[in-house]
């Protein structure tokens, strides 16, 4: 017997709505920061000279670094994309990531992103039933070109 | 930086340089203050146990980067990285080593780029992959 979906009319109707513009910085300590963590000795993350004599404006973010959101300690303020819906499950998992670049960002980039669901899929595993959401942020930069796109997919268990 | 790489020289089938990066506490405290994720799972052991997790485990996004950082380190100067795409499907645990292999899948000329396309994952000190996904980068032509 088939059992009931945990994908309701109200999830269905939240996929494709474009959330608000949030705006993300890309900082000069904030891109060495990022390449540090990740292990990079290309100095292109480090030495702005050294990375505008291979052609960039600035130091280049590396692969993954879109940007922090500008944080506020209001806690009615949610930089991050909350997806409008309770699901019936606790536990949360990052399922995955995908970023495709267009144009390179640069550290003094300001991107513009809008964040919509892509879609929601449900499977039976191990675990039981799992939801998983598939988030799009697409980022513009302060020119108005798209820069990056930024698909993530969380499971809810 | 390695030495450049070149569309020519590339084979479909042929696997690049591997990147092995040791994932130790340190590690995590470092890509949680550069990422901005301070999720207490990666770098607090009592809060990790305390949500079924025998230790702390490694963010996938770090895991994502690394395979990141392993293919513009192979595409070296002249070349790009276009796109990483990866699943979390098995954990790594703190202070192991996270292994990013690649391997060229297809290679082809599209709007005057030259893309090669690749497979890449991750693997656990066991030999496990944790985190499969593709890859899509540009290199320069020697004839260019």
């Amino acid at each position: 017997m088939a059992e009931a979906s945990v994908i309701t009319d109200e999830m269905r109707a939240a996929i494709g709505k474009e959330s608000k513009p949030a705006t993300l910085e890309v900082d000069k300590t904030a891109v060495r920061m990022f390449a540090r963590a990740v292990g990079y000795t290309d100095l292109i993350y480090y030495d702005e000279e050294y990375a505008k004599s291979k052609g960039y404006r600035s130091l280049l973010a590396p692969m993954g670094f879109l940007g922090h959101p500008i944080f506020r300690p209001d806690a009615s303020f949610r930089p991050t994309y909350v997806a409008p819906f309770e699901t019936p499950f606790k536990r949360v998992l990052n399922g995955g990531t995908d970023i495709e670049y267009y144009e390179p960002i640069c550290a003094g980039d300001v991107l513009t992103s809008t964040t919509k669901i892509a879609d929601i899929v449900e499977r039976k595993g191990a675990m039981g039933t799992m939801l998983f959401i598939i988030n799009e942020t697409t980022c513009k930069n302060q020119e108005g070109r798209v820069v990056a796109r930024f698909r993530g997919t969380l499971i809810h268990y | 930086m390695s030495e450049q790489v070149y569309f020519e020289d590339v084979q479909e089938g042929q696997e690049i340089p591997t990147l092995r990066q040791n994932c130790d506490s340190q590690r995590l405290v470092m890509w949680a203050a550069g990422s901005g994720d301070f999720y207490q799972i990666h770098y607090d052991k009592d809060f990790a146990q305390g949500n079924k997790l025998p230790d702390r485990i490694v963010h996938g996004a770090l895991k994502h980067a690394l395979l990141g950082r392993m293919l513009h380190e192979w595409v070296s100067d002249q070349g790009r990285v276009k796109r990483v795409a990866c699943q979390y499907r098995g954990m790594d645990m703190v202070n192991e080593d996270v292994t990013c292999h690649g391997r060229v899948t297809k290679k082809y000329q599209q709007d005057g780029e030259n893309i090669v396309e690749l497979e890449v994952w991750t693997e656990d000190p066991k030999g496990q992959k944790t985190t499969p996904g593709t890859g899509v980068v540009s290199l320069p032509s020697r004839g260019q």
